[in-house]
């Protein structure tokens, strides 16, 4: 043998042909894998399925649950609008409600006050024009009688039962009254009329 | 290797990895095709079982106490739960069939992600899928699915119609698309579909064969040249390397795979071409 030949080139066994089939070996994988197939279709699938659906249901189920909350949320607020407004216009109304009645109070104690006034003066002016009256006869009297006395005693004698006299006084007085109702009447003062 | 005793750099002897490092001796010490022995119990075959225990306890005790705030565990597997779902299952059938199909997308997904990130989990080192007789296997079963769905949804004929003939084509090219279609819809699908993956898995492990043995080799045994014991360096890094880029396929090999299965049954289903 000489140095120089490899070892190929000498004596190889032949090669096994790494192509042909071997039945068990066939047999064997279709067994494990189907095997493995069932067990998988049995109870991985499905637990991951499961995981899965669970999963999308909590994130589906919390986008729906807000949005449930969202919308409850918008009533309330348009509840709670609805009723402010409500409440608004009824403040206002009351609110108008009042001031036309402190109107219609003003209003009723101003005329009533009015009359009030008016009555309290039409009686001052009765009074004052009763007194004046009830005076101005007194004093008729009492003047004549004054004056009468005075004259007496200016005169010295008795005048009272003179009738020509007690028309003399009349007449005097008469002419009095005229002179002061004019003069009253240039002066345009109220209550000239008594 | 007592026959290789000779060679410019094997001078004690390199055993070139090849198909046969993939076919194991079983529990008895019984190897592949000794009196035409159909050896089984190899640790192909245990790694295949332990990825499909593995595979269902992550799905299961990530998906067993399904909480509306996950845990972290829970957390990964509804992620990866989801990406076969609604990135696979969803979008390839349509909204309106896919949860039919989704524990045999998932299932596949995650038998065939597991099986393929065990060629690098330490001591297990092996893909169960660089063995072709477990491709062929899923293969058929994806095979035996998608026409089934197809024949279940039009009928025989009207199945047959549908996956031979294209619409809109001029009825002169059918005698030569009919013949075509059939091949490349029924027939070849399975057969690439599992090649691809038996091959991925069965190239990534032969390199990560090669890159750790050929750098041990060249460390240790190999004499004659200075470079050799850095190309030994160099050879390991490669395999790292090459190890991380295993994940990588392991990952879009599975993809693939249960894409492929999505995409069969939504064209067996689909209305038109």
């Amino acid at each position: 043998m000489t140095p120089i030949f490899l070892a190929a080139a000498t004596t190889t066994p032949a090669e096994p042909n790494p192509l042909v089939p071997h039945v068990s070996e066939i047999v064997l994988v279709l067994i494990i894998f189907g095997l493995l197939f069932l067990l998988v279709r049995k109870y991985v699938v499905p637990a991951f399925e499961k995981s899965f659906a669970e999963r999308r249901d909590a994130i589906e189920g919390g986008i729906e649950r807000a949005e449930q909350a969202q919308t409850e949320a918008a009533r309330l607020l348009e509840q709670y609008n609805a009723q402010l407004a409500e409440a608004r216009a009824e403040a206002a109304q009351i609110r108008e409600g009042a001031r036309a009645e402190a109107q219609r109070i003003v209003e009723d104690l101003r005329s009533q006050a009015q009359e009030e006034s008016a009555r309290i003066v039409a009686r001052g002016a009765e009074q004052l024009a009763a007194q004046r009256s009830q005076v101005v006869r007194e004093l008729r009297g009492e003047i004549g009688t004054l004056a009468v006395e005075l004259s007496e005693k200016i005169v010295g004698q008795t005048l009272s039962d003179d009738a020509s006299v007690r028309s003399t006084v009349d007449a005097f007085l008469a002419d009095i009254e005229q002179q002061q109702s004019s003069g009253t009447a240039r002066a345009g003062g109220p209550g000239g009329t008594a | 290797m007592s026959h290789s005793a000779s060679g410019v750099l094997a001078t004690e002897g390199f055993h070139a990895p090849g198909p046969i490092d993939f076919f194991l001796p079983d529990f008895t010490g019984k190897s592949w095709n000794q009196d035409g022995y159909q050896v089984l119990l190899t640790k192909s075959s245990v790694l295949l079982v332990l990825g499909a225990v593995v595979a269902y306890l992550f799905l299961a005790m990530t998906s067993r106490r399904g909480k509306v705030v996950p845990t972290k565990g829970q957390y990964l597997g509804e992620q990866a739960y989801s990406f076969v779902r609604n990135g696979v299952a969803q979008d390839i059938i349509g909204a309106k069939d896919f949860k039919r199909y989704v524990p045999l997308l998932v299932s596949l997904f995650f038998f065939i992600v597991v099986n393929n990130l065990f060629s690098i989990v330490p001591l297990l080192q092996f893909a169960p899928f660089s063995r072709v007789s477990f491709a062929y296997g899923l293969a058929a079963l994806v095979w035996i699915v998608y026409n089934t769905v197809g024949i279940m949804d039009k009928g025989l004929l009207g199945y047959l119609k549908h996956s031979t003939i294209p619409a809109g084509v001029p009825g002169w090219i059918l005698p030569l698309l009919i013949p075509l279609e059939f091949l490349s819809n029924i027939m070849i699908r399975p057969i690439t579909m599992s090649l691809r993956l038996f091959a991925n898995m069965f190239a990534g492990h032969l390199l990560l064969i090669l890159f750790s043995t050929g750098g041990a080799y060249l460390l240790l045994h190999a004499t004659g040249s200075v470079v050799l014991k850095p190309a030994g360096v160099l050879a390991f890094a490669l395999g790292v390397a090459i190890g991380f880029l295993e994940v990588v396929v392991a990952l879009l090999q599975a993809y693939v795979f249960t894409l492929l299965t999505a995409q069969y049954i939504s064209g067996a289903l689909a209305s038109e071409h």
